[in-house]
């Protein structure tokens, strides 16, 4: 690398830097602005605090969709991360090339798919009830539990599951695949058994990256909209399509509210993310 | 024995992992497939074709695919001078350009888009495929710039010294060294830019505001209710790019395919 460049970067650096400021800082202006009452679109440039009031009283929806959210995102990033760990550990003894490559298959299912997926094979004439009726386990589609559309976010979770426990997976496998030395095989010839290898050796290389993943997969799903409006019901509903009922409501006024909601989404988000970079520095320097 | 049930097992993940293309297939192509047959029993082309006519079908994959190729080009130039920098250079706030560069990917598309409606609305770019690109170039771009600066980091300038000593022109020595030198990761970059776009919905839906359809917001409307049949065509017809992109750039992925994993 060259100190001293012959041109500022700058100069370089500006379409790119000017495009995500200008949209990025302007709608964060305009959420702010109309979360605080400012909407100029039905004249209303009175600033108030009340869309703040009504969302977080305690008797408002507000709460129970919060709390629905990160039970969705929290059981989510819980089980994908076991199950990830379980099976990269899995893998990784006895690698093989088709592997990466069937995980990676997944990354042409975009979510919204991964739902559409579960709707087909998971509801009460599904696939699934297909085959349970076949074997004589149910009589008619109604004896079929509810797995999707179901008040506890089931059919949600299922489909977050399908998507994030191959990308922590992947994450974690390509950890265990950098490691220069086998501090496994040290360990092995210093008579550690299967479990504790597992344990003292394998799950402390990877819980930082694992860690950081986490992290990510908690915020994509804490603020995502398409999983839970699809495989959802209408109350509880999860915090992002309850915002965006809000923004959609044919009373201008009720804009407020939305935009409250999607700025705190966002500063849980943006929270998590400044741990999860915090956490992935750390793995840094200790491997620097 | 050990030996067959740890395959077993392999077997019954990648099942799981094709699962839902099975699943698609298994629907769309099946009629009077009644509860509680568990397997289709007569095969047809019919919802096939019914969607393939129904008038907003071609239309929506029209648009996507030319929003998600310009979307690509885009990110790709505006990227291109940000990423050579950011690879081959040490200035003075460059940490701070990359985590500028990093916002976008963690501010989520519904607080994005639900700001950007209103700016779209008032300079007119709501409801425009204009406006749409534009909001699609937010979450692209920081993906294309992560790819593009590593590929420069690797980068050797010397190459570009010596056309330049044998006299070459700075835009022949771009196009012909630098461009070339740096096909494999364009292509990359830019097939994740399509990717990421081609599969938007809340974005497109956001600023689009039901004047720019694309397949994602079909599929979305035909979940919300519709016939399986028709919904699991549209996935079909949805996943079609990213299955063939997947199949292209399998060997790049294993560097890259992490990064925009989240962006779906």
């Amino acid at each position: 690398m060259r100190d001293k460049p012959i041109f500022s970067p700058w100069l370089s650096l500006a379409p790119a830097l000017t495009i995500v400021i200008l949209l990025l800082g302007a709608s964060l202006l305009y959420a702010i602005a109309e979360s605080v009452g400012y909407i100029s679109a039905i004249g209303q440039h009175e600033i108030s605090l009340s869309a703040y009031r009504e969302t977080l009283n305690l008797n408002s929806e507000f709460w129970t969709s919060l709390i629905f959210s990160l039970w969705i995102s929290v059981a989510s990033t819980i089980i994908s991360a076991a199950v990830a760990l379980t099976l990269a550990v899995w893998l990784s003894e006895r690698s093989r090339n088709s592997d990466t490559f069937a995980l990676n298959w997944n990354l042409a299912f975009p979510h919204l798919v991964w739902s559409v997926a579960i709707l087909l094979f998971l509801s009460q004439s599904g696939l699934l009830a297909r085959w349970a009726a076949t074997l004589g386990i149910i009589q008619m589609p109604a004896d079929f539990p509810v797995l999707v559309r179901d008040r506890f976010g089931i059919g949600i979770i299922l489909s977050y599951l399908g998507k994030e426990i191959p990308f922590l997976t992947i994450t974690i496998l390509s950890v265990l695949r950098s490691q220069s030395i086998g501090f496994d095989v040290v360990a092995e010839n210093l008579g550690a058994n299967r479990w504790q290898r597992v344990r003292y050796v394998t799950i402390p290389q990877v819980l930082p990256a694992l860690l950081a993943g986490s992290l990510i997969v908690f915020g994509f799903i804490f603020s995502s909209y398409e999983v839970p409006a699809l495989l959802g019901v209408g109350y509880p509903r999860a915090l992002p399509v309850l915002a965006l009922r809000f923004f959609l409501d044919p009373d201008l006024r009720a804009r407020s509210e939305g935009m409250v909601i999607s700025l705190i989404i966002t500063l849980i988000v943006t929270v998590v993310a400044v741990i999860s970079l915090k956490i992935g520095e750390r793995k840094e320097k200790d491997e620097g | 024995m050990k030996h067959f049930v740890t395959s077993k097992f392999r077997y019954i993940l990648y099942l799981v992992l094709v699962a839902p293309l099975l699943l698609f297939i298994a629907y769309a192509f099946s009629t009077r497939w009644f509860f509680p047959q568990p397997f289709p029993i007569e095969w047809t082309m019919e919802t096939f074709q019914h969607v393939f006519h129904d008038s907003q079908t071609i239309p929506s994959l029209a648009q996507g695919l030319w929003i998600a190729s310009l979307v690509g080009l885009l990110s790709l130039i505006l990227a291109l001078p940000a990423a050579r920098v950011l690879g081959l250079r040490k200035f003075r706030g460059r940490q701070l350009v990359w985590l500028l560069f990093f916002l976008p990917t963690i501010i989520p598309p519904l607080s994005v888009g639900m700001g950007l409606n209103i700016l779209f609305l008032r300079v007119g770019l709501a409801g425009t495929i204009a406006g749409v690109v534009l909001a699609h170039i937010i979450p692209t771009l920081p993906y294309t710039i992560f790819t593009l600066s590593s590929a420069y980091a690797r980068f050797d300038e010397n190459y570009e010294f010596q056309a330049l000593a044998l006299g070459a022109s700075p835009w022949h020595i771009f196009l012909n060294v630098t461009l070339r030198m740096m096909t494999p990761s364009l292509v990359v970059a830019a097939l994740f830019a399509f990717l990421i776009s081609w599969s938007q919905y809340l974005l497109t839906l956001l600023i689009g505001g039901g004047q720019v359809i694309t397949l994602p917001i079909l599929l979305f409307s035909a979940a919300s209710g519709g016939n399986p049949s028709v919904i699991a065509t549209l996935s079909l017809l949805f996943i079609a790019p990213p299955v063939l992109v997947i199949a292209v750039t399998a060997r790049q992925l294993n560097q890259h395919g992490n990064q925009i994993r989240e962006q779906y």
